[in-house]
């Protein structure tokens, strides 16, 4: 509990460096928000009002300050272009982000898992080619094409799923596995290869000698071991799922984190932007505890303090 | 199968099948390991005495296989038996502890559990709490302190020695009829070392089970050892009982590894050596497969290897002149 407690306190640095970097980097490109805002049409004494009210005349300090003051009490601002609460912009695409990416996430460990298993079992045979193989075009197909592909088949040759998002879960299937088979892919490879290497291991014949039937060796003994390394990543993966995916959702015209942060983009709206880079750090940050406490759970070797 | 014998192996052949040829890295052995007795299997690195007892517990690695031969247990023939057949005896009759106490047992297990599991596979009726009780008075008489502490430790936090005893207790559990130890010391303090083996000593006059013990270290073998094979090249070179074959060794090879021993208060400035290494088992000499590492070679030796003959009641040796008959005569 110290440990997770140390990791967490640990994080904020991180969190504030990259706060101040965002927060730099929007303020260095060229144009000002102010005149986006206003348009074609406007008078001198608009653009200095407007860029008072929004703080813009405060020195860069100040304004950080500000900024990270308000993002603590829940407040990132207001969208340029929507005139919203950026905090209530991403609320309202969160759902549709956590929903995709909780299904990619499913589908990518249960089968990367379940076919890395395989693949290792089947060390070397056809079954183990095959499975490879799959993953293998998994990890190496681009999303967007996968997306495409699994379009043309599903929506508009057989017309079993829809084509894009409508609000329901079978809209989400073709998208979470699009995105999902990219990281069952590594999982599958990464889950063989530790297998494979873990039932070379000493402990291994001890768990044979003992009298234990190969299956039991594999899910007693060799799996928890085989899978330390796994876990990382795939604690990484639904982090990265988690903090937009933007090709997919664009693909797929999802309206999560992904989507908007590339309007954001495209609409010069800082706001906006500011506050989903912020919002992927914190999961990203959060991922990366998430596997160093389950890693610590995992492997008692790791575990301090106790 | 004599009935006096808890294990007769007769012609064993395991191979590495490579991609460089077939390796017999155990070629045409027999061991018979009696009831009650500690039986030695002695030799260098690689010369197939971990094959030879993997080959019993069905550990071979691939590419390596058993070709052919048979191991008769307890009046029961184990080569050819189905896996799950096989698993039933592991663990259970027959037990088995391995060089590396620190890398054999599973890091993210706690040790009693792995221990109670040894027990819990063969013994389905038993409970949690019974098998638990069972563990730590093995621990307790393999001599763990505090057992219902260490019950509830993972491998890391324990030293090698303990280790080591935690193995042996997971092997003692099920009260074998034969203990398989390969190099259960070598890996330890030579304090520790003397402990393990006086412990091994000890359960096996408390429960009359038999143990085959792998070592390359003769000193191990007089310590506890009954009888003694040589290996060499995948081949027993030599057998006789463990005085018989310090007091009357025949083989050259044996000759070379006693005098290998360090001794305290020798004159020797230099530790004696056999010269030359383990020949390559993918290219073997034409005869004796010792005889270019053989001060005693002669011309004949190159051309045939010999068969292992009786020389003397219950020893046995593979050599055609072997040392014994020439110094005495």
């Amino acid at each position: 509990m110290k440990y997770f407690l140390k990791r967490v306190i640990g994080t904020i640095p991180v969190l504030l460096g990259v706060v101040l970097l965002i927060f730099i980097m929007l303020r260095i490109i060229p144009g000002s928000p102010v005149l986006v805002m206003l348009g074609e049409h406007y008078d001198q004494e608009t653009i200095e009002r407007l860029t008072e009210l929004m703080g813009l005349d405060q020195p860069l300090l100040v304004q950080f300050f500000d900024y990270v003051k308000g993002a603590l009490m829940g407040d990132l601002g207001v969208s340029y272009r929507y005139q919203r609460p950026v905090a209530d912009m991403i609320m309202d695409a969160l759902p549709y982000t956590v929903k995709l990416a909780v299904m990619a996430a499913l589908f990518a460990w249960v089968m990367g898992l379940v076919s890395g298993i395989i693949a290792a079992v089947n060390n070397n045979n056809f079954i183990d080619r095959l499975f490879m193989g799959v993953s293998l075009l998994g990890v190496s197909m681009p999303i967007f094409m996968t997306s495409l592909v699994l379009q043309y088949i599903f929506s508009f040759k057989l017309g079993i799923l829809p084509m894009t998002e409508d609000g329901s879960m079978v809209s989400m299937i073709l998208p979470a596995i699009a995105l999902g088979w990219n990281s069952a892919g590594s999982v599958a490879r990464m889950t063989r290869s530790s297998l494979i290497e873990v039932m070379q291991a000493d402990y291994i014949d001890t768990a044979k000698a003992k009298g234990l039937l190969r299956g039991a060796v594999i899910m007693k003994h060799a799996l928890r071991n085989s899978l330390l390394p796994v876990v990382t990543m795939m604690a990484l993966q639904l982090s990265s799922m988690l903090s937009g995916a933007v090709i997919t959702e664009s693909v797929f015209a999802i309206p999560g984190i992904g989507r908007l942060a590339t309007e954001a983009i495209s609409n010069r709206d800082m706001p906006v932007l500011q506050g989903t880079v912020l919002f992927t750090t914190v999961i990203v940050i959060a991922g990366n505890l998430l596997a160093d406490m389950l890693y610590s759970v995992l492997d008692p070797r790791i575990r301090k303090g106790e | 199968m004599d009935d006096r014998n808890i294990l007769e192996i007769r012609g064993l052949r395991s191979y590495f099948f490579t991609e460089k040829g077939t390796v017999p890295a155990v070629d045409g052995v027999d061991i018979d390991v009696p009831k009650g007795s500690i039986v030695g299997l002695v030799g260098e690195s690689g010369c197939g005495k971990s094959m030879t007892v993997r080959s019993i517990m069905g550990l071979v690695k691939y590419p390596g296989r058993v070709v052919e031969g048979s191991m008769c247990f307890d009046g029961r023939e184990l080569s050819g038996l189905r896996e799950n057949e096989l698993r039933k005896i592991c663990g259970d009759d027959i037990s088995m502890i391995f060089q590396e106490p620190m890398t054999s047992l599973n890091p993210v297990m706690k040790v009693g559990k792995q221990v109670r599991e040894a027990l819990m596979i063969h013994d389905r009726s038993i409970s949690r709490a019974e098998a638990d009780k069972k563990v730590m008075e093995i621990f307790e008489k393999v001599g763990i302190p505090e057992p219902e502490k260490r019950l509830e430790c993972y491998p890391h936090q324990l030293s090698g020695g303990l280790r080591q005893r935690v193995m042996i207790a997971m092997a003692m559990i099920c009260r074998p009829k034969l203990l398989i130890a390969d190099e259960p010391t070598t890996a330890l303090d030579v304090t520790i070392e003397a402990q393990i083996l006086r412990l091994m000593k000890e359960l096996r006059d408390e429960t009359g089970m038999s143990v085959l013990l792998i070592t390359h270290n003769l000193g191990v073998v007089a310590e506890i050892c009954d009888y003694v094979y040589v290996m060499y090249a995948g081949r027993i070179v030599e057998q006789a009982e463990t005085f018989e074959l310090f007091d009357h060794t025949a083989h050259p090879y044996t000759r070379g590894l006693l005098d290998s021993i360090p001794r305290i208060g020798g004159s020797a400035e230099r530790l004696h050596t056999i010269p030359g290494v383990v020949p390559n088992l993918l290219h073997l000499p034409k005869g004796c497969a010792f005889c270019n590492r053989c001060g005693y070679a002669e011309e004949a030796c190159h051309k045939a290897g010999g068969e292992l003959m009786e020389i003397r009641p219950g020893h046995k040796v593979r050599c055609i002149k072997p040392l014994e008959t020439e110094v005495k005569a």
